[in-house]
Parts: structure tokens; sequence; C-alpha cells
């Protein structure tokens, strides 16, 4: 196991600091996919045809949107947005930058997943929504979401998951992050012992995400 | 006989077409008829015969194509979206099927009506909502049952969850689609008790859709049969002596025997 502690010795700092990178990356781009995700998600549901706020307009902008970035392959989404990312951000390079794309997907994704949770939903309890004389609002946040909580958040595990490997693309942006560090040191340097290392390190992280997500929507399911 | 009493609602000549442009024939054909405040109402007829129809005409949640849908002599169909809203809160509904949230408890299922109003359309407060919950819950019979979910109850004790959460905000009127299709006899019982106790207690005018003619003779006083989308016949329900569900032995013995 010398080559372990040899390795770890040499590179720990690098990969604590990669695994931070990629912390930061998927958070800022989860938070994106419940704070814009989540509603759009839920206005695509609800302006579908038959639905409680019907609208044709509203639904077909918000659906072409979820299409439209989910069609990108992402290496050509991050490239395709440098001009943007670097009117927002001033740069278009470095994990800040790399950042705005994994946020344009992590909505679109999130976004998807919670239409089609909320489509799961029987379609009496919006009936009896609009029955006992609910705004749509009301509706939305007293019975829809409450319903749906347990899978919207087992499908943030899932989208979190996607992430973390969309993640690993953004090297050529000099995003950084644990996937890249993988790729320049096992790919480039030919150091396999340190890509495995790094592949398990990617691999225990998707089955922590996976454990707590899994745990936290069990606990929040009652059906 | 008190067939003059001004209406609670009335059918004037309503026909109800899903698609207007075709030549399918109409879930509700020209249908006239007045329910009487404080009656229990039952509406009888085999599937398709526009039932559900009636029932979602009354709340507007369906629009009718022709005729006129009153309740408490103002036209549903003049309503706007707030004056739809007020009215829907002054209508206890309970589908088939019931459609209570999975991830509330039994006590706060039933109270999601009393937050509906906004603080200026008398909401009650909450300690007022906690009591009219626990008010309606014993009312039903389920107070031992507030903490628990909706999965862990049975299908009757269900239903009646769904009745006092139509029943909490007090409405005038209640709508009532099969609320006993898929109980036994002595759970039906309890579901039909609530029912009447409603109207005796509380002064609900209650309409109920059934395909169950012992429910009809148990608490309605009158019911409309409708045959393909018309009015057949209304009924006047009189069964002299007291009236009560045959206990599920009784109705065996009454349906196997020669």
């Amino acid at each position: 196991m010398t080559w372990l502690t040899d390795l770890l010795a040499e590179y720990g700092e690098d990969i604590a600091q990669s695994m931070a990178e990629t912390g930061y990356m998927m958070l800022v781009s989860l938070l994106a996919a419940v704070l814009v995700g989540l509603p759009l998600g839920t206005v695509v549901y609800l302006t579908e045809r038959g639905g409680i706020a019907e609208h044709r307009v509203i639904n077909t902008v918000a659906n072409l949107y979820i299409n439209v970035v989910r069609s990108f392959p992402f290496l050509l989404l991050v490239v395709f947005l440098i001009p943007f990312t670097r009117a927002v951000i001033g740069t278009s390079f470095g994990t800040q930058a790399a950042t705005l794309p994994l946020c344009f997907v992590a909505v679109a994704i999130y976004a998807r997943l919670t239409e089609q949770i909320l489509r799961e939903i029987p379609a009496g309890i919006s009936k009896v929504a609009v029955a006992s004389g609910a705004t749509v609002p009301q509706a939305v946040f007293r019975m829809l979401l409450p319903e749906a909580r347990s899978g919207l958040v087992y499908a943030l595990t899932s989208a979190a998951i996607s992430l973390l490997s969309y993640s690993t693309v953004l090297g050529v942006v000099g995003g950084g992050g644990i996937g890249d560090f993988a790729m320049r040191y096992g790919y480039q340097v030919y150091n396999d012992n340190l890509m495995y290392l790094t592949i398990v390190i990617i691999i225990v992280c998707v089955l922590a995400i996976q454990a707590v997500g899994h745990r936290t929507s069990v606990r929040l399911d009652h059906r | 006989m008190a067939t003059d009493l001004p209406a609670i609602v009335e059918f004037r000549h309503v026909t109800k077409r899903f698609r207007p442009d075709s030549d399918e024939r109409p879930a509700l054909d020209d249908v006239t008829l007045g329910i009487r405040p404080g009656e229990i109402f039952g509406v009888i007829g085999e599937s398709g015969a526009g039932k559900s129809t009636l029932l979602e005409l009354i709340n507007g949640l369906t629009r009718p194509t022709d005729g006129d849908v009153r309740v408490r002599d103002v036209s549903v169909a003049d309503l706007d979206r707030a004056g739809l809203r007020r009215l829907r809160r002054d209508v206890g509904v309970v589908f088939q099927g019931v459609h209570l949230l999975s991830n509330s408890t039994v006590r706060d299922n039933v109270r999601l009506p009393l937050r509906l109003p906004r603080r200026d359309e008398n909401r009650l407060t909450a300690a007022q909502q906690r009591d009219a919950v626990d008010e309606m819950l014993s009312f039903v019979g389920l107070s031992h049952r507030a903490a628990h979910f909706p999965a862990q109850l049975s299908g009757g004790e269900r239903q009646r969850v769904g009745l006092a959460r139509a029943l909490v905000s007090q409405p005038s009127l209640l709508l009532c689609d099969e609320p006993t299709s898929s109980l036994d006899a002595s759970t039906t019982a309890d579901v039909l008790r609530v029912l009447a106790d409603a109207r005796d207690q509380l002064g609900t005018t209650v309409i109920v859709i059934t395909h169950d003619l012992d429910v009809v003779k148990a608490i309605c006083d009158r019911a409309a049969l409708l045959e393909k989308g018309r009015l057949r016949r209304i009924f006047e329900i009189d069964v002299g002596g007291p009236r009560s569900l045959p206990s599920y032995y009784e109705q065996v013995e009454r349906e196997l025997t020669a």
C-alpha cells in the first residue's frame, strides 16, 4: 500500500483542490436546478393542454428551452456559450466560468424531471384543487409540490449524479474538478494508479449522493 | 309537498356536448330539474348516463353547451374567476376515488379547504381552524385517526376523511360521486350516516351519485334517473317506516335465495 500513501503525499493537496472545484460547480448548478429548473418544470406541467393553467405560448417557449439545451452535446454547449459566459462572468476560463454552462444543463434536466414527476400525481388531485376553489399558486404549493416532494428529491439525486459526470468535461475551459484531474493525470500523464484512485473517489461520491438522496426520498414518502 | 321552495340548484334545459361540432350524443340532453334546500338528492343511471357531468356542471368544472345552471339563483356561467372560486368554496365535493393528499396527515387533509380563503375573505385563525378540524373529525368518527396518513386507512375511512374535507368549511351544498361504490355494507352504512348527519345537523343539501339502489332507499328524499343523457324520471322516495340499509347478510339472503 505504499503506492497509495506516496500518491496521497504527492497529490493529496491537488486532489482536495479538485474536489473543492467539483463541489463548487455542483453546488451552484444544483442551486440553479432548484431555483430555476423546478419552477420551469412546474410551469411546463401547469400550462400543458388540459393543465390547470393551460397556456400554449408559455408552454411552447418553456419546452423549447428545455429541448434545445438538452439536444446539445455538452462539450458543444460549453463552447457555444463562451461568448455569453465572457459577457456575464467577464472571462470564459476557470471554475466560475465553467459553472455557467453547467447551470444551463442543470435547469433543463431538472425542469424535465420535475414535469415528469408532477405528471405522475393522480389527475384527481388537481381536480380536487380546482373544485375546492384553490388558486393556481395554492394548488401548486399546498397540494402538488407536497405530493411530489419525495419524487422531486429522488430526481434531484439523479440530476446531481448526471451533473457530476457533465462536470468532468469542463476541463476544456479550465473548469478543473475531480474528473478533469483524472483525465489530466490518467490520460495525459499516464499515471494509472492516480487515475484509478480518482475514479474510486468519484464512485464513492456517487454512492454517497445516491444514498443520501434515496434515504431522504423514502423518509418523505407516505404513499 | 315543498315543491314551491326556491331551488338551491336549478337546471334549465341544460345540454352538454363535449365535442360540440361532432354529431355524437350529448352527455346531457335538455335536462331541467331543481334541487330543494335541505334534501338528499340521488342521481342514478347506468354508466355513461351523464351523472358525473351533471355534478361537474354545478360547481363549474364544466360549462353547459346550452341552457342554464343556477346555484342559489345565480347562473354559474355568469361568474368570473373569483366568483367561481367563492362558489366552489361553498360547494363541498367528494369525487370517486376521494384523492386525499398522500403525504399529508388526515388532520392536514381535512384542514386544507380552511387554508384557501385569503385573509380578507374571513379566513379562520389557526386556532379556529384546528378546532373546526377536530370537530369535523369527531363528526365523521375519525378523531383517533387524525395523525395517520391516508395509506394507513381503510377504504371507508378514506371516504369519510374525504367527506370531512368537503364539509369542514360548512358548505351549503355537498356533491358526492359514488361515495360507497367500493365499500361493503357495514362501511357503506358508516358513510351514509355521515351524509344523513350532514343534512340533519349541519343543514347541508346533499347530491349523491350512486348505482346502489339500497343507498337511495336508505337516505335519499328524491332521485333522478338519467338515461343516455336525458332525465327519464324523478322519483319521490317514500319508504314508510324507519329507513336503514340492509346488513350484508340481509342483502345476501335477499339476493341469493329464491
